[in-house]
């Protein structure tokens, strides 16, 4: 078997306390293959996000991290800073969930855009900005001259959103971790900026990680589904979202509104931590 | 995507007349009316200072002597003083010290004090705790102090008083940025900027230093005026700028020994002017500080 775009393998996150030890991500595997995309969905607190910081190692040096997280075969817990930083920008392109707050204020949007490029990558930035004005136009930006000339408050969510998909793209990564890109929009916004992200994702052959809690938007766009629960990966495959195994995944998808029948209540999810404690001990 | 309407047309108007105006009409937004009037009289003040050969009536050093202590008269509007020296061309000559000295005095502690605090935020840890217990230490000791002690080593002069009451300002500038540094190195923007593979230099003075630079200017405006009045009293104690040089704090004592013979002029014109003075810095300092306030 080749070796995929990354590989995690049985990671684990442990936060030092006061009090003691608490382990966050508990024994994560999973691999994502060149242009492959794999949707990662649980409830909150599950380690969704935490994951996407181990494998952009921005976590807390309050944690210790152990296990392999491997890109593209070079181990990113051992990188050099030097390395790091150059797998930072421009293998990995990172979409957030509020992108209000991830872009700085003070600078305008195209500055934003280019800076990276200008700086890191020597192009001009004549060339940076016509680079961006083509991205900003295939994202389905209007008027992209002028927005470059903008102040991100001048902008709306789900524009600004479109603009942080550009600059990942720009970057030219060959993984795009997206955490939760949807939950600030409406929903008008959201399916048109999943619906630009897979677009742009499938042209250029990038591999995707989908952060969500929506099983249905993530079984629609990915590949591979994964789901989490205490910081584990419960269940992963092409068909979990058709055929689940693990109870806490039936009790999950049992637990969607359906336009199709109309119920009084919504089951309740019986899965906890307690079941969840009980499971891996028999499994074991 | 919404076809333009006819709302969003006239937002755009608005706010293409109000970037025509620019920095003036921005500036003058954040200062207010008496904002403006404060800088309006420091400007007036500023120029006649930069243009004293120009505008000042007499050479400020000329003693005439047969006039002294002379009152106000068309000649001389302001009097003369002890030695018949005319006191509104010392008065434009010495407000060029008066607006140097301590602009110097910031302009050093303001750039000293933001480079610590920025390299304080962003190391944070260690090199935090370090900057910020100087700051504590330089901050207990009063300004005068430093002054006297770069006195006692280098004795008298402008320079001396200079050197040694911006590294009392530094504390002045640097907590107020150390602060605001703080909580912007927090936000969401820099770890982004920092996955996108920014350096920790880059991202502070790209990212950093724009966002926290209204609190700098603010912060440094607002120092301006007490390092108007130490500078005054040093040079009031004679142990800064020396006679016969010009300078509103010299001219406030000189015109004390004159009080007791019954010619107050000088010393009040003197020391009215330096009340002006930081007057209208402190106004404009109290400004910008609640319109840096009011942008986060």
């Amino acid at each position: 078997m080749t070796e995929p775009l990354l590989r995690l393998d049985d990671v684990r996150a442990t936060l030092r306390l006061r009090g003691g030890e608490q382990t966050l991500l508990d024994g994560v595997s999973l691999t994502i293959g060149e242009g492959e995309s794999l949707g990662l969905v649980g409830e909150s607190g599950s380690g969704k996000s935490l994951t996407t910081r181990a494998i952009t190692r921005m976590l807390d040096p309050a944690f210790r991290v152990t296990g392999e997280i491997a890109f593209d075969g070079a181990s990113v817990l051992s990188m050099n800073p030097a390395a790091l930083r150059r797998y930072r920008s421009r293998d990995v392109g990172m979409i957030f969930q509020d992108p209000r707050a991830h872009v700085n204020p003070v600078h305008r949007v195209g500055d934003f855009l280019t800076e990276s490029l200008v700086r890191d990558r020597g192009v001009d930035r004549r060339e940076a900005e016509r680079r961006a004005v083509v991205l900003l136009d295939e994202v389905g930006v209007r008027n992209p001259e002028q927005r470059l000339r903008q102040y991100p408050h001048e902008l709306s969510g789900g524009l600004l959103q479109r603009v942080m998909i550009a600059s990942v793209l720009l970057a030219e990564p060959r993984l795009i971790l997206a955490d939760e890109p949807t939950t600030a929009l409406d929903v008008t916004a959201q399916s048109d900026v999943m619906a630009i992200l897979e677009e742009q994702r499938r042209a250029r052959g990038l591999a995707l990680l989908f952060i969500t809690h929506d099983l249905e938007l993530a079984a629609a766009c990915c590949d591979r589904l994964a789901v989490m629960y205490a910081g584990q990966i419960v269940e992963q495959g092409e068909h979990v979202y058709e055929a689940p195994s693990h109870p806490y995944t039936i009790e999950l998808l049992g637990a969607r509104p359906s336009i199709d029948e109309r119920v009084d209540r919504l089951p309740v999810l019986r899965y906890d931590r307690a079941t969840h404690e009980l499971l891996k001990a028999e499994a074991s | 995507m919404t076809t333009p309407s006819t709302m969003s047309l006239a937002v755009a108007r608005v706010r293409d007349r109000r970037r025509a105006t620019g920095f003036a009409r921005r500036t003058a937004d954040r200062l207010g009316v008496v904002g403006c009037i404060a800088a309006t009289i420091l400007l007036v003040i500023a120029l006649a200072a930069a243009f004293a050969p120009l505008v000042a009536p007499y050479d400020p050093d000329y003693p005439d002597l047969l006039a002294s202590l002379s009152g106000p008269s068309p000649a001389h509007l302001l009097g003369t003083d002890a030695l018949g020296r005319d006191i509104l061309s010392r008065l434009i000559w010495g407000s060029r010290i008066t607006l140097a000295g301590p602009g110097l005095v910031i302009v050093i502690a303001t750039v000293v004090g933001t480079l610590l605090a920025l390299l304080a935020a962003w190391r944070g840890g260690r090199t935090d705790t370090a900057v910020a217990w100087v700051l504590d230490i330089l901050f207990a000791v009063p300004g005068i102090v430093f002054a006297l002690i770069a006195v006692a080593i280098w004795g008298p002069s402008l320079a001396t008083v200079v050197g040694g009451l911006a590294i009392a300002y530094v504390p002045y500038v640097a907590r107020v940025v150390r602060g605001a540094s703080l909580r912007e190195r927090r936000m969401p923007y820099v770890s982004a900027a920092w996955l996108q593979g920014q350096s920790g230099t880059g991202i502070t003075f790209t990212q950093i230093l724009p966002n926290v630079q209204p609190i700098v200017v603010a912060q440094a405006v607002s120092s301006l005026g007490f390092a108007v009045i130490e500078l005054a009293a040093v040079s009031f104690l004679g142990l800064g700028v020396q006679p016969p040089t010009a300078d509103l704090g010299l001219m406030v004592k000189s015109g004390f020994d004159s009080v007791l013979r019954g010619h107050p002029a000088e010393a009040i014109a003197a020391g009215t002017l330096i009340v002006l003075i930081v007057w209208c810095v402190t106004v404009i300092g109290d400004r910008l500080t609640s319109s840096a306030r009011s942008m986060r």
